[in-house]
This record gives structure tokens, C-alpha cells and sequence, in this order.
């Protein structure tokens, strides 16, 4: 039996292959493979996160523009539900039984034990309404959380909206942080100050059993964090003069932006058609972003930052002007004939002697010849060569102006816009085929140029500084008494110097009181305006008119740029507006004198004059 | 003193004046009894922690909770030690029959008088709330027969007779069994086949028992062609080392038949035969994430558990997952979790270490028995045991399927601990005496 008693090796051998394999299979669950220790806290830990309130906005003058608002969301936990009544559920919450079947799908998929969004963003009202029926649904419960909320109704375009984080961004390593449901500003103010108006989450955990039921803090609350509510924001906006703003553009198209040219603050941004803001806040949200978003309109088209295709017109001659006595080709006093076969002029006018007649008078020719000395300064024999190389000085003071650049302002998807440039038209046209015959009609602003409502306003600005912009910003504020961003501060000088401003500005003073901005004077207040209209050629319809202005000639105050879409000349609808923006801006009232213009512009009729 | 049955043929007279002195044996191998409440002890502490609740703390010695009970039955198993070392060690051999013969009508019995608690008809109630399941008895009981039989001394291993003999008191008690719906206390009969091996059973017996156990694992997690090709690959590569095994090349090809028979076999056993309980604990095996609040529920959140341990665990009454009851069946069949989750790998890795040595020591005791009897007695205890560790942890690690059987000293129950401590303490018992047994 000797040979027996070895099999007792075998037997003792298995023992011990059983009990390596099992400490190897221990070892790999519990040591290497990490994935059951988060099992194990997503089991036993949740983690409840701790809203911040975001940051609110407030106009200039401290009026609150965006505010939070509690929403409901009707949450469910699929295995706290117990005989459903699905068509009772759905007469309290007007949904149809199928829907409710396909929603409780949804969280079942998601997960069975832990709490998913039924019903989200119920109004206070409908809260009320189906708070007495909810015992009846066991599972179901409601979870408060804030949304936005608007007072005013006004500035839906540069105040943005949240929603809830797409599944792009949260795979994007710059939104770390955020998860699946987190609400995040998706455009305007709401995305560009997204960082300081979120503030910084809180996180509770909490120890729950395997029915859900919490069993006190994770390690006596060791790792929770307490929420930081956001940076309010103090907006540079002055909300009654943007209403205003609204009120007169509303039914039409187009855009007003006014600035402060010495701080570079925005008073009033305005692109029409708007919407309530608060539309995008209930639960209908879906729907009525779609709806705005294929509107023939254009609704959610951010005209004063994105309109970059349309070309200046007339009020571009103050630009030529600068350049032109910048280069030392003309001087205030500089006359050139109005010759009509040239370039047509606008009206007939007596010639222009000086730099400041031709500015009121807004001649056509005078700037034909300016820009032709300018870009044909003889520096080459070659007239092409000529030609390339005074375009491209000429460039570079339109570009001094914030023309075919992005300005920086504080809102998303601003556009630079086109100024022409000899590598444009080396393209266009081929090398050495192209001279001033060929580029002409940018002397009076048509042609290759496209530029911006906000590049418009900021002009002015410049004007009204006499050489310099800061960069137009929308929030002057982050904190209660902070600063604007560090961009917002610094000075951007032009490559005009300051002396030569003042023969400009005469002639723009000179268009308001005796040339076609006379709709805008604000004589009766006793403040001079120094404006100037303008054209935009539309080959898709009736021209768009442009008005630019500040206010007052001497220490401005606002600066404006007016744009209408199809309504032709600047002077019969721009002009009126931004004088009435301008009024109610300097002396917060409209006098009774000039009631006729705001009922002119109501009156829509200027789209009508062909 | 207790009575204590006097068979004068195997009484030796050179010993007899010290046998009637003698109240307590005194070789008793301590390193076992030390082992057994090393494991009892912490099995103790654990049943605690697995249904500890930190909102309702309640004292580990309060009879309301399980691990109150559990003393309880600890008290009175060491007073079944204390009567099961005094008993003349001889009773177990000459009442081997009569026991196993008492235990079988027990098990007819509860068959026709239990009330099915969970589907099984198990459990007999002798009133007073307290349950009996006799299945666990008939651990011991089977093991002390098989034991007697094989050390008569007419046995024939060959003669087929005595074989079906054999197989027949193997066999009786799980046949009941399963009709009691205990599928899973059935199966643990199977691991006698480890005691008749050390007895001089064919080896081919458990290569092929192992083989064919392998070959059913495979054939669920592995596809069909991939296996038969394996096996061929396998079968060419025996060839190739040894040419001589061309000559067995009918037998060879005759054996793959064989088990790709099996292996289509294998889906209509598994369909067919088992019950649809049974199924998806071959299911749960293969891949608890199919169904994870269902039939994966125990063998998932038993591995989150486990898993979760880490190194050197949470710590005593800290696991999050044995606290708030994600793994279901805490203190009895899945209490590894426990020591799993709080005790980490260091943990878990000590207490295989103590099974092992447990296990090791059981061998080297009934290898050092000269009778027959309770050499295999000895096996039949490590192989009961053993069977019981590997299925209990391999199921809380996914290694084997869920089948209800507890961890052996462990585990939260008196009929459990009553019926290992029986188990272990009459080899114990007749160790201490074995210098008083003639080698036969």
C-alpha cells in the first residue's frame, strides 16, 4: 500500500494549486483591477452635488438683467416605483401615456436604483398643480434647482443663454469637471464669462444602502466641499436705453451699438428681431430654439458682431479723410471738383473747397480723387506696382481703425469683417492687372469692404477720442466691485495722430446741422451732434442705411452706429433713431419736440420709400 | 464517565487499566483545535460585521442579531466537543451503520414532513423555533460508513459488487437530498471521490472526473470550434512527444469522439436538464454583466466587494458594501465578502492560509492513523471541507457557481457549525486514541 500513501501528495497538492490560484484571483480583483472599488462607491457613495448660485448681471446703473429662478424637476427612481397608474400620471402631467412609458424606459436604462430626471423644469405653477398628486406615485419626487430668469425681457443676444452641456463638450478636457446634466453658458455673456458667473461646486457625499436610503456621511464628511456661489457680474449696459433701443427697432431689422468712447463701455446692443430671453428658460426650451433658429429673420443671428458682410458706405469717407491727411496728401483745405464722370455723385452740391464741405456734402468724386492721390503716390514707375504698394499704406491706417479686425469685444463668434488688400486683388484680378480704375468704389466705402455695426460704432468712438479706442466691452464689472478684464483698459491708438481729427468732426458736425443728418440734431437740447449717413449697397434688395454719430462734438459722451436693414437712405430712418438713442442716452427723457420722429420711426413707413 | 459500549474482541488487555482511567484523551492534536477556533472565532467577528448597521448599533453579544446567535451555537458546540472527545472513540467506529442508517430515515423523513422554506424541504422543526437540517448531518454520518467499509477487512476493491456497494452508500444520501431541493448540500458527496483516490481508487477516475468537469467549463466560456480544435492541437502534441501512442491512435480518436459528444451535449444539459435557477447560476458564472440586477446580482456585488477591499481592506465594520446589504446572504454563504471587503487581499490571502494549513494538518492526521477506518475517515473530513472552501470562495469570486453551501466554521448557523464541528472533532477523537488502535 506504500504507493498509496504517495497519492497523499497529489491530494495535499490540489489543496494548495486551489488555494494559489484563489490568492491569485484575489490579488487580480483587489489589487490590480481597480474597477470594483468604483463599483463599490458608486453603490455605496453618492455624491450630491452642491449647485452654486450662478452670478447675476446687472445693467450700469444696477438694474438686475438676469436673475435665478427656482424650476422643478419631477425626478424617479425606477425601483421606488410601486403600480404605476401610468394614465393617472399622465393627466397630472399632461403627457401622453406613451410618453410616460418611454421616459420611465429612459431611467431605467440609466440606472435602477439611483434618481433620474422624469419631467424637467416645471414652473413654480405646474409644481403646484401636481405636488398634491405625487403621493400617489410612489418613486416619484420632486427636485428643486434654480434656472435663469429675466426681469426685463431685453438684450437676448448679448446676454446668451444655458443649457444643458453637450456630450462634445464633456468629452473637451476644458470642461473638466463638468458632468453629464450640468447647465453651461452656451452663448453670449453667459458663455464668454462662463468661468466666474458658475462659481465653484460643492460636493456631499453620502453612504446609502442598497434600497437608496442614505445612511449618514462618507467618512463624517471629510471630503465634502462647500459650494461658492459666482461672481456677479456688472454689466456696461444702460438697460433703460437699450428697452428703448428695442422699442424702436422692434419690427424692424438691423442693429444699433452704442458705446462710451472714452472707457470703450457698450450702452446699448441691439439686434433685431429679438426674443424674450426667458424662452429659452422652461421646459420648451427645445422648441422654441428651433423655432427662432429657422425663422426667415434671422432672429438668432447676432447682427451687430456677425453682419460682416455688408459694405460701409458713405460714412467710410471720414476713413479715406484721416488716411489721406495722415499721408500729408491732402490738408484741411484741400478742394478737388465734384466731376461726375468720375464718380456719380450722390446730389448736386457746389464744389468742394475744403475737406469739411466735402464731408458734409458726402461728394462722391472729392473722395474718388483723394483715394487715387493716396494709392497712387508714384513711389513705383510701374502703375500696378504703384498702385499695390498705396493700397497696402492705405490698408494699414483702415486697419488702425479696428476695420477687418476683431475689436475683442467680450461676447462669442465676433467676426473681423473684410477690408480689400492687394493679395485680395492679386487673386481676384492676377498680378499687375489691377489698378485704381479697377478698385475705385472703395474710395467711397462699396466695393470690397465689409464691416461690422460694432467696427461702425467703434469708429466713432475713435473719432470722438481723436485717435485712440479701448476695446468695446459688455461687462465693466466682475465682482461687485471689481474691474473689467485687463483688455478693457488699455488705449489703441490709431495710426492718425490727433491733430489731424478736428477737420473731420467739423465736417461731421456740419452734416447735422446743414447736410442729411439734420434728423438726428439735438440743437433743441442744446448739444451738437457730429454725425454722418450712409448707403450699404444690397444686390439682394433695397439698400441698408446706415447712421453714425457722437454726441457731444466736444467731451462725447456716446458713440452710435444705427443700421436697417432695407430701408435705403441712412437719413430717413438711421439718422432719427440714433438721434433719439443719443437724447434719451444724454438727458434720460425724449422732449416733447421731437415725439414726431419716435412716431415716424413706429411708423415703420421708410421701408416703404422706394 | 458515560456509558460507553465494551466490545471485549478489540479491547487489548495491556491497556485496559489505563483505558478505564482515563476520562480525557490526551493526545488530542491541539494545532486542529487551535485552527478550528481560530476560524470559528473570526467567522464570529465577521458575522458582526456583516450585519453590522451604523445607524442601529447593536451589542455583537445581543441575540437579536445573528452574530448573538451564533455564540449561542458556538457554546453549544464546544459542549458537543467536550461529549464528542469523552465518548469512547470506538462508538464511531461500531455505531458507524447504525448512525448512517438513523441519519437516512431522518432525511425520509423531513422529506415527507418539512414545509418547503424557499423551495426546500430541508428543514425539520423540532419546535420552539429551532430548525434541524439533516442534511448537514448526513455529512458525517456518510463519512463514518464509507469509512467502516472500506476498512472491513473482506473488502474487495475489484470485486464489482462491493464497488456498487460503495457507490450506494455514497450515493443514497444526495439522491434524498436532491429530492429535498438541496441540490447544492448534494453536490458535496462528490468529494469523496478525493478519500477513495488515497484509498486505491483507479486514478483515471479523477483525471477523468477533472476532465470531464474542465471540458463543461470550457465549452461555456470558450466557442465550440475553438475547443475541439485545442483538444485536437493537445491530442497531435501528446503524439508528438511519445510516437509510441500511434499505436493507440483507435483509443485516441475513439476519447475525442467521446468528448465532442460531450461538448454538443453540453447546451442540452444545460438547457434541458438543469432548472431554470440552476441555469442562470451557470449563467451568472459565465458572465454576471449580462443580467446584473438579476441573476448577476449576488456574483456582481459579491466581487464589487471583495474587489473593493484593496490591499489591507476598510477595515472592521467599515465595508460600505457589506454594511448597507449590497451583497445579499451576508453572514452564511457569501460571509467572505466580509473579510474580502474589510480585511483586504492580506486578509482574505491569511484565511486561505488557515483553510490550507487546516486542510494539510487533516491529512497528515489521517495519514498517521493506523487503522483504515480512520485514515479514511480523515480523508473524507478534508475532503468535505475542502469541497465546501473551494465552492464557497471560488463563488464569491466568480470562480465557481453560486451553489448554497456554507463556509465551513464560518459561516452564521448552528446546523453548519454543529455539523463540521461533529465532523472534525470525531477525527479528533480517534487521533488521540490511535496509539490504542492496532494497525490493520
Amino acid at each position: 500500500m506504500n504507493y498509496l500513501e504517495n497519492r497523499k501528495y497529489i491530494i495535499q497538492g490540489i489543496f494548495l494549486i486551489v488555494g494559489i490560484v484563489f490568492a491569485l484571483r484575489l490579488f487580480h480583483i483587489q489589487v490590480i483591477d481597480s474597477s470594483y472599488k468604483q463599483a463599490a462607491e458608486t453603490n455605496a457613495i453618492k455624491s450630491i452635488i452642491q449647485y452654486p448660485f450662478r452670478g447675476l448681471i446687472y445693467d450700469r446703473n444696477g438694474q438686475l438683467m438676469v436673475q435665478n429662478t427656482p424650476v422643478y424637476d419631477l425626478m424617479v427612481i425606477p425601483k421606488e416605483v410601486k403600480q404605476l397608474d401610468t394614465l393617472h400620471l399622465s393627466q397630472v402631467l399632461q403627457l401622453p401615456p406613451l410618453e410616460i412609458r418611454e421616459r420611465l424606459k429612459k431611467a431605467r436604462t440609466f440606472s435602477y436604483v439611483q434618481p433620474s430626471a422624469f419631467y424637467q423644469k416645471l414652473s413654480t405653477e405646474e409644481f403646484a398643480q401636481i405636488q398634491g398628486s405625487l403621493i400617489d406615485f410612489p418613486g416619484f419626487y420632486i427636485n428643486a434647482r434654480t434656472a435663469r430668469g429675466y426681469p426685463h425681457q431685453s438684450l437676448s443676444h448679448a446676454l446668451g443663454y444655458i443649457a444643458e452641456i453637450s456630450p462634445r463638450q464633456l468629452e473637451d478636457s476644458s470642461y473638466a469637471g463638468y458632468r453629464p446634466g450640468d447647465y453651461i453658458g452656451k452663448s453670449g455673456i453667459e458663455l464668454e464669462y462662463e468661468k466666474f458667473l458658475m462659481g465653484k461646486r460643492g460636493v456631499k457625499y453620502k453612504m446609502v444602502n442598497v434600497r437608496g436610503i442614505e445612511k449618514g456621511p462618507f467618512k463624517g464628511g471629510a471630503f465634502d466641499t462647500l459650494s461658492v456661489a459666482g461672481q456677479n457680474l456688472i454689466s456696461t449696459i444702460d438697460l433703460d436705453l437699450q428697452a428703448y433701443g428695442e422699442y424702436l427697432m422692434n419690427g424692424a431689422k438691423g442693429s444699433i451699438v452704442a458705446i462710451e468712447p472714452a472707457t470703450g463701455e457698450v450702452l446699448a446692443y441691439i439686434s433685431a428681431p429679438f426674443y424674450d430671453p426667458n424662452l429659452f428658460t422652461g421646459k420648451d426650451y427645445g422648441k422654441n430654439y428651433m423655432k427662432l433658429l429657422t425663422d426667415p429673420d434671422k432672429t438668432m443671428f447676432n447682427r451687430p458682431i456677425m453682419a460682416s458682410s455688408n459694405p460701409p458706405g458713405s460714412i467710410f469717407k471720414m476713413a479715406q479723410a484721416l488716411a489721406a491727411l495722415q499721408e500729408g496728401i491732402i490738408t484741411p483745405g484741400t478742394g478737388y471738383p465734384c466731376n461726375q464722370r468720375l464718380v456719380k455723385c450722390s446730389h448736386a452740391h457746389t464744389p468742394p473747397s475744403t475737406l469739411a464741405i466735402a464731408i458734409e456734402e458726402s461728394c462722391n468724386p472729392y473722395f474718388y480723387q483723394v483715394m487715387r492721390s493716396m494709392v497712387n503716390q508714384g513711389k513705383s514707375k510701374n502703375i500696378f506696382t504703384d498702385t499695390s504698394i498705396g493700397l497696402k499704406e492705405w490698408r494699414k491706417h483702415i486697419t488702425s481703425f479696428g476695420f477687418g479686425t476683431k475689436l475683442g469685444i467680450d461676447l462669442p463668434n465676433e467676426k473681423q469683417g473684410i477690408i480689400a488688400s492687394p493679395e485680395m486683388y492679386d487673386k481676384i484680378y492676377g498680378k499687375n492687372r489691377w489698378k485704381f480704375s479697377t478698385i475705385y468704389s472703395l474710395s467711397i466705402g462699396q466695393g470690397e469692404l465689409g464691416v461690422t455695426p460694432l467696427q461702425m460704432a467703434n469708429f466713432m468712438a475713435i473719432i470722438a477720442n481723436r485717435g485712440y479706442y479701448v476695446a468695446p466691452h459688455i461687462i465693466r464689472s466682475v465682482g461687485e466691485n471689481g474691474k473689467p478684464l485687463p483688455e478693457y483698459l488699455k488705449k489703441n491708438y490709431t495710426t492718425v495722430d490727433a491733430k489731424h481729427f478736428a477737420p473731420v468732426v467739423d465736417g461731421m458736425a456740419a452734416v447735422i446741422t446743414s447736410g442729411t443728418g439734420r434728423n438726428s440734431s439735438l440743437a433743441h437740447i442744446g448739444i451738437q451732434v457730429c454725425g454722418k449717413t450712409g448707403t450699404a449697397e444690397n444686390p439682394q434688395g433695397k439698400d441698408h442705411a446706415v447712421f453714425v454719430a457722437f454726441a457731444p462734438k466736444d467731451n462725447p459722451k456716446i458713440a452710435i452706429a444705427v443700421y436697417v436693414e432695407n430701408a435705403g437712405f441712412g437719413a430717413q430712418s438711421a439718422a432719427p433713431i440714433a438721434g433719439l438713442m443719443m437724447e434719451k442716452y444724454l438727458t434720460d427723457s425724449i422732449s416733447a419736440k421731437v415725439q414726431w420722429k419716435e412716431k415716424w420711426v413706429l411708423s415703420r413707413q421708410y421701408l416703404n420709400i422706394k | 464517565m458515560p456509558a460507553e459500549p465494551t466490545i471485549p474482541k478489540y479491547k487489548i488487555a495491556t491497556r485496559s487499566s489505563n483505558r478505564t482511567s482515563r476520562s480525557f484523551p490526551v493526545h488530542i492534536d491541539w494545532v486542529t483545535i487551535l485552527l478550528y477556533f481560530l476560524l470559528v472565532g473570526l467567522g464570529w467577528m465577521n458575522i458582526y460585521a456583516a450585519v453590522y448597521s451604523p445607524d442601529n448599533v447593536v451589542n455583537i453579544l445581543s441575540f437579536d442579531i445573528n452574530s448573538g446567535k451564533q455564540l449561542v451555537w458556538i457554546s453549544a458546540a464546544v459542549v458537543l466537543i467536550i461529549i464528542l472527545l469523552v465518548v469512547d472513540y470506538k462508538v464511531y467506529e461500531h455505531l458507524a451503520y447504525p448512525i448512517y442508517g438513523t441519519i437516512i430515515l431522518l432525511l425520509l423523513v423531513t422529506l415527507v414532513v418539512a414545509k418547503p422554506i424557499a423551495g426546500s424541504r430541508s428543514w425539520l422543526d423540532l419546535g420552539g423555533g429551532i430548525r434541524l437540517q439533516p442534511a448537514e448531518l448526513a455529512k458525517f454520518a456518510t463519512a463514518l460508513a464509507l469509512s467502516k467499509y472500506l476498512s472491513s477487512v473482506s473488502l474487495r476493491q475489484q470485486k464489482l459488487m462491493d464497488q456498487v456497494k460503495l457507490a450506494a452508500i455514497t450515493l443514497l444520501p444526495p439522491a434524498i437530498i436532491i429530492l429535498q431541493n438541496e441540490t447544492g448540500s448534494a453536490l458535496v458527496f462528490a468529494s469523496f471521490i478525493l478519500a477513495f483516490f488515497r484509498e486505491g481508487m483507479s486514478p483515471l477516475i479523477l483525471i477523468i472526473g477533472g476532465t470531464a468537469a474542465a471540458i463543461f467549463i470550457l465549452t461555456l466560456l470558450v466557442p465550440k470550434l475553438y475547443l475541439i480544435i485545442g483538444i485536437i492541437l493537445l491530442m497531435g502534441a501528446a503524439v508528438w512527444l511519445d510516437y509510441r501512442l500511434m499505436r493507440r491512435i483507435k483509443t485516441m480518436i475513439a476519447m475525442l469522439g467521446v468528448v465532442i459528444a460531450m461538448i454538443f451535449s453540453v447546451d442540452y444539459f444545460v438547457n434541458s436538464i438543469l432548472q431554470p435557477h440552476q441555469q442562470n447560476r451557470i449563467k451568472a458564472l459565465i458572465n454576471p454583466e449580462a443580467d446584473p440586477l438579476g441573476y448577476g446580482w449576488n456574483v456582481t456585488q459579491s466581487k464589487i466587494a471583495i474587489g473593493s477591499g484593496g490591499l489591507i481592506g476598510k477595515g472592521f465594520l467599515e465595508g460600505t458594501q457589506t454594511k448597507f446589504d449590497f451583497v445579499p446572504e451576508q453572514s452564511t454563504d457569501f460571509i467572505f465578502c466580509t473579510i474580502g471587503e474589510e480585511h483586504g487581499w492580506v486578509g482574505s490571502t491569511i484565511l486561505i492560509g488557515l483553510f490550507l494549513f487546516l486542510l494539510i494538518r487533516i491529512v497528515s492526521i489521517a495519514e498517521r492513523q493506523k487503522s483504515v477506518f480512520g485514515r479514511t475517515y480523515g480523508y473524507c473530513v478534508a475532503s468535505i471541507i475542502f469541497f465546501h472552501f473551494v465552492i464557497n470562495v471560488g463563488m464569491t469570486i466568480g470562480l465557481a457557481p453560486v451553489v448554497g453551501i456554507p463556509l465551513p466554521f464560518f459561516s452564521y448557523g448552528g446546523s453548519s457549525l454543529w455539523s463540521f464541528t461533529i465532523l472534525l472533532f470525531i477525527l479528533i477523537a480517534i487521533d488521540a486514541n490511535r496509539s490504542q488502535d492496532l494497525s490493520r
